[in-house]
């Protein structure tokens, strides 16, 4: 098993006026090929920062990164541009669909600025394929607006997707929905990890970090806690005891 | 390809969402471009009314008017003085090389009449030559001759407005005009003209004999001018120089002392007359880019507020790999699909303002199809430089700030 994420040593600090603020003081951590991770942490713990650092939204003060083998701690804004387009696939708190634009559409969007120039058809094609994956096929000439908060994170799932990335970063995914699509968003990512994607989260919620292989747990910049999670829940089984405790509770009444 | 057609079809989309705001923006550029194109198809059409005007003043002519600019501290108008004589007609006539045909002037206005009609119009006393020099034949009947100056026959050459003022419905060749009480015969009809730049009617007048107007209508022994036609371009200047030599001489003019008459060639009218309306060209011009600019700085204005609107699109298109270049690319296809929908529907608006100043009124224009092409070119010139700002600022955004971004 190769390292997808390799962390030497990072450090970050922002200048905010006068004032530095020493957001990440040294993490070094490895996720391996088909992991699948949840990074928790109270906020300022400097859960968000890393999380940018590792999704090559940000570039780490010190240290080395190592992404899918490619060193991209030193490189510039298009560099970064082509890694985040080609190798990391984002899903959001709050979604990041474009509005007034179809699902469809929104899964075509990273296709459109990578360099392997697809045919107009073929772009649609893997779309759709995206789209199936995450069990929305039926929706795809739908607009965000005509869509319900599990379905605009199963689009933005699937334009994670689209360019077949090494890694899945996700910021929060649930954190925006009911606990029942929680649940659903995580069977997804859960189903999605069997295939061999690599998945990291982050999140503050305890039993959502529960569906995951691995939380690390992050206070003051630094890792303090990384463990292998034990009783790891299923979100099939998970769905099924919901479903049945709310007929059991609608029979009562 | 395929990338620059997909941002076409973003740029388009983002322009149809707030279709006010962009037709609003659009306006700056369609009034700019449109008063580009209907300022120029004024401009063109005057100017080439006038060269027209100069070409029907005949070929390589050289004006001698009497009277001149000053004289002892008094002006006088050109032909107010009486200084010229059919002698010094004749002397330019017999004595310059360079010179092809001379016609002797005298214009006047008088109210004439034929049966129970009558009218005010302008008397011409002129010589035969004058029909060739303004290349301006007779279409019906016939010219008066030599002979007919010699005799100062009372005879007449009318123009189209007079037979339909004096003889409606009849044939007025052969007919009497009594001019001043004179009465005068009918030769011919002049090739009508219609109206000129100005407006005037050019058919509404009277040619006689310049001998026969001189004694028989205006009783005086003076011409108003003389025309001279050279007999090439490049004798203009010489035959110019050599008349203003000849009269001096002919009218005992000492050294130092001014002129009593002044000669003009057609070169130089023609310049007087061009530079008038390139003076109005380059105002209007002027005006319409002014508002070319401002409607650039609308399309800049709009720009920016878009560029605000829409940080946290621009965020998540980064976000999933978009690069500066990217979203630079985006905005500027905006701005210039802005000015280039906005420069065409300016030129179409151009053309339609020009075609109706030209139904409306009696200016003619003319629409050249280089200044289309330029206007063209110029609105997405406009788009290019005023959109270039805006777009490079949201290029230049950061992606964390901009996927945070409320």
């Amino acid at each position: 098993m190769s390292a997808v994420i390799h962390l030497q040593d990072i450090h970050k600090t922002y200048h905010t006026g006068s004032v530095d603020v020493h957001a990440v003081r040294g993490v070094s951590a490895e996720i391996q090929k088909g992991e699948f991770v949840a990074i928790m942490g109270a906020s300022g713990s400097g859960k968000s920062t890393l999380m940018n650092i590792i999704g090559c939204l940000d570039r780490a003060t010190k240290g080395q990164y190592l992404l899918d083998g490619t060193d991209v701690s030193r490189l510039n804004r298009d560099a970064l541009a082509d890694i985040r387009n080609q190798k990391i696939g984002f899903i959001f708190q709050g979604f990041n669909l474009l509005s007034r634009t179809s699902a469809l559409e929104n899964v075509e969007l990273p296709m459109l600025y990578s360099k392997s120039h697809l045919g107009g058809r073929e772009q649609k094609a893997r779309a759709n394929k995206a789209l199936e994956l995450v069990g929305l096929g039926q929706r795809a000439d739908h607009h965000p607006n005509q869509l319900s908060g599990g379905q605009q994170q199963r689009v933005a799932i699937a334009r994670a997707l689209v360019n077949e990335p090494a890694l899945l970063l996700a910021d929060e995914p649930t954190g925006n929905l009911d606990s029942q699509t929680s649940i659903e968003i995580m069977g997804v990512f859960q189903k999605l990890n069997e295939t061999g994607i690599t998945i990291v989260m982050v999140t503050h919620e305890l039993d959502i970090a529960r569906y995951t292989k691995r939380n690390l747990i992050m206070r003051d910049g630094r890792i303090v806690s990384d463990t292998a999670v034990v009783q790891r829940l299923n979100a099939e089984t998970e769905l099924k005891l919901l479903r049945d405790a709310q007929q059991a509770v609608q029979l009562t009444v | 390809m395929r990338r620059l057609l997909a941002t076409l079809k973003i740029a388009g989309r983002a322009l149809r969402r707030n279709k006010l705001r962009t037709l609003l923006t659009m306006l700056g550029m369609i009034i700019g471009v449109g008063a580009v194109i209907a300022m120029v198809g004024i401009g063109n059409g005057a100017k080439s009314q006038i060269e027209a005007q100069i070409a029907s003043m005949g070929q390589n002519v050289v004006l001698v008017f009497s009277g001149s600019f000053t004289r002892g501290g008094t002006r006088s108008g050109w032909g107010g003085a009486g200084t010229l004589t059919i002698e010094d007609a004749e002397a330019i006539q017999r004595e310059l090389p360079g010179v092809t045909a001379v016609s002797p002037e005298i214009r006047t206005r008088a109210q004439i009449a034929a049966g129970n009609q009558n009218w005010n119009t302008s008397i011409q006393g002129e010589s035969p030559e004058y029909f060739d020099i303004r290349q301006w034949p007779v279409i019906e009947g016939s010219a008066f001759t030599a002979q007919d100056v010699k005799s100062a026959n009372k005879v007449a050459v009318i123009g189209k407005t007079i037979a339909d003022q004096l003889f409606p419905g009849e044939d007025s060749i052969g007919q009497i005009i009594r001019v001043k009480n004179v009465p005068f015969i009918v030769l011919g009809m002049l090739t009508p003209k219609g109206l000129s730049v100005q407006g005037q009617d050019q058919d509404d007048l009277i040619i006689v004999p310049y001998t026969s107007a001189m004694k028989r209508v205006q009783r005086v022994t003076t011409l108003g001018s003389i025309i001279v036609q050279a007999a090439k371009p490049s004798l203009l200047s010489p035959v110019q120089q050599q008349i203003i030599e000849l009269l001096r001489q002919n009218h005992k003019i000492t050294p130092g002392k001014d002129d009593d008459f002044t000669v003009r060639n057609q070169q130089e009218i023609a310049e007087m007359a061009t530079a008038q309306s390139k003076t109005m060209t380059l105002l209007l011009a002027a005006i319409a880019m002014v508002s070319l600019v401002v409607g650039g700085i609308g399309i800049m204005n709009i720009m920016l507020v878009s560029v605000t609107e829409r940080t946290r699109e621009i965020g998540i298109r980064m976000a999933i790999g978009a690069r500066g270049r990217d979203i630079l690319l985006q905005f500027l296809i905006e701005a210039i699909t802005l000015s280039v929908i906005g420069g065409i529907l300016g030129i179409a608006s151009g053309f339609g303002v020009s075609k109706l100043i030209a139904a409306k009124t009696t200016w003619p224009t003319l629409v050249p199809s280089e200044w289309v092409i330029c206007a063209f070119f110029v609105s997405a010139a406009v788009g290019i430089f005023f959109g270039f700002y805006p777009a490079r600022k949201a290029s230049q955004l950061d992606p964390i700030d901009a996927l945070r971004y409320e």
